[in-house]
């Protein structure tokens, strides 16, 4: 049935279908098995659509084609209110598209976040990032009520304990375990920044495998938290993304610095960009540098691309900052099927062909 | 027409607009403690039990053995039957000291004596990542981060690295009873002698 050679990282049988499992390997998924090959991972986060339609979601995916190793969605970030994380990788998943599914601790107790990982596991998500989420404050409804019931290191926990040990929190034993890579989130950049290391350590002692950074834009100040993470030894147990992301104008590093809670950017980053006459063009440039920066550093696994509302330069960044080395990461390609479908459907809608029953007898007898 | 200028005013205030001035009335106040009261606090007590953290373990220790000693009497009068006063004098006393949410599973020497509760997301295994640069709270920007406190304090203990344990979820089913008690039967299980009535 299909035409093309599989690519790497895809399941013969069908794109949408988990890979083979590899030993050492806790997820059947894409992203687990590029950071464990030693290669430099790139990841990107779908900005999710205010909409129920999927084709929203296809579109918004179809931008970081070819460029990425898997996709973030996101549990409404910033206490705002989109299209949940879990319908999104309902939407992806089916696709293909290796995705990372965030789980906020803002929305959901621990009766509700168990069984919303059974479900994602039992889809083909493969990788689950566990997040303490930001307070309802920060988003567009605050007067929700902040559920908080587990924190993202005993939700950590939790998902571990349920992979590895094949229970509930309860005790209650699953039959089958969700095969899934645990992710985390770190800020090196907030204080108190002497136990930021050691609250990593803590993370992968609960059970986190890889993790993403917020935003970096003070490169000094995240190898000096490399270093201390380095000195700990937690390198070698978990894989570090760095979180970076361009900026539209120094207006809007200005209003993230003050309003976004976490994202720390040093007046250094405002004033180049006052400075330039494209600001936006500047902004690229701006993570780009960056990420030749951080790739340089020992220890980091790989880079988390937040493109906020700019994600159709993804794929520039990527490409220009050549932290792919000429990799190609998986895409999405047509197969011999698809191409009659869409020529069958290209027919029905253009070619003004009528399609019920008695007109097609009707048809035929005239002719 | 009036229903026409009603519609040009609600067309040019957004709502992203209205929630934003409505924030400050509306945004997540931690249980028990109002508007008028917040302001007025300056957490002072609660400050002053994270700076003097190592003299409190001390202090704790002390009392924790005294109250496993009397462990006799509490099997005595029974373990139910004390929970109440015991419960009075602890909500009393760590209410002052820490502001204490009584969650009865206290772990404030694994947390600098900071009471975590106190976190607006409650948080039990550190910091959030949105802790403002000069270590106040993002939630509530006029708190010191509960858990830039509890690091400091932890500094400060004898036992520095209680705080680099994995805290497991809190037992909510647990709230609004005495810590002090539930520890004292553990540890007096612990020693052999069983506990008459289960605290
Ligand atoms: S800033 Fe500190 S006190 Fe505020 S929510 Fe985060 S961890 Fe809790």
């Amino acid at each position: 049935m299909t035409t093309r050679p599989p690519q790497i990282d895809e399941n013969p049988a069908g794109i949408e279908l988990p890979l083979e499992p590899l030993p050492g390997h806790s997820s059947r998924g894409r992203l687990e098995r590029v950071l464990r090959r030693g290669e430099f991972a790139v990841t990107a986060e779908l900005n999710p659509p205010d909409s129920a339609n999927a084709q929203d979601v296809y579109e918004r995916a179809a931008i970081f084609d070819g460029w990425v190793d898997g996709i973030n969605a996101v549990d409404a970030s910033g206490a705002n209110c989109h299209m949940s994380s879990l319908g999104i990788c309902a939407l992806l998943t089916r696709m293909g598209y290796a995705t990372i599914m965030q789980i906020a601790c803002r929305d959901r107790n621990r009766i509700a976040i168990q069984g919303d990982v059974l479900g994602a596991a039992a889809m083909g998500v493969a990788n689950i990032m566990c997040l303490t989420g930001d307070g309802v404050q920060a988003g567009d409804q605050p007067g929700a009520k902040p559920v908080f019931d587990l924190d993202c290191m005993s939700l950590l926990e939790t998902v571990r304990t349920m992979r590895d040990e094949e229970k509930f929190l309860s005790g209650r034993a699953l039959t089958t375990p969700p095969a899934v890579f645990l992710g985390a989130a770190i800020n090196p950049f907030a204080p108190p920044f002497d136990f930021r290391p050691l609250r990593l350590a803590k993370k992968i002692a609960a059970g986190a495998q890889f993790v993403q950074s917020q935003y970096c834009y003070d490169v000094p100040m995240l190898e000096e938290y490399m270093k201390r993470v380095r000195d700990l030894g937690l390198t070698e147990k978990c894989f570090v993304l760095v979180g970076v992301g361009p900026l539209a104008s120094a207006r809007t590093a200005r209003w993230i610095r003050s309003n976004v809670p976490g994202v720390h950017i040093p007046d250094a980053v405002v004033a180049r960009l006052e400075g330039a006459g494209n600001q936006k063009q500047e902004g690229k440039r701006l993570c780009i540098d960056i990420i030749n920066e951080v790739k340089e550093i020992d220890g980091i696994s790989g880079i988390h691309v937040m493109a906020y509302r700019q994600e159709e330069y993804v794929a520039e960044i990527v490409h220009e900052s050549g932290v792919l080395k000429g990799r190609k990461p998986w895409r999405r390609e047509p197969r011999a099927d698809d191409a009659l479908v869409a020529e069958r459907l290209d027919h029905i809608l253009h070619d003004n062909a009528s399609e019920t029953p008695v007109d097609m007898v009707k048809d035929v007898v005239s002719e | 027409m009036s229903g026409n200028e009603a519609q040009t005013t609600t067309r040019t205030v957004a709502q992203a607009t209205l929630v934003r001035r409505a924030r400050d009335k509306l945004a997540y106040k931690p249980a028990d403690v109002s508007p008028q009261r917040r302001l007025q606090r300056r957490y002072t007590m609660r400050l002053w039990s994270v700076r003097h953290a190592r003299f409190l373990e001390w202090v704790y220790a002390r009392f924790a053995d005294l109250f496993l000693a009397l462990h006799p009497v509490w099997n005595a009068i029974g373990y139910v039957r004390a929970e109440r006063p015991v419960k009075f004098i602890e909500r009393q006393v760590k209410g002052l000291m820490f502001d204490c949410r009584m969650c009865g599973q206290c772990v404030l020497s694994a947390t600098g004596m900071s009471c975590p509760m106190n976190c607006p997301k409650q948080l039990r295994n550190g910091p959030c990542g949105g802790v403002r640069a000069n270590g106040h709270c993002e939630v509530e920007p006029d708190m010191p981060c509960v858990w830039v406190k509890a690091w400091e304090g932890a500094q400060t203990m004898r036992a520095t690295d209680a705080i680099l344990a994995v805290q497991k979820p809190v037992d909510q089913s647990l709230r609004e009873t005495s810590a002090w008690l539930r520890v004292t039967a553990l540890a007096a299980g612990e020693r052999g002698d069983r506990p008459e009535s289960g605290a």
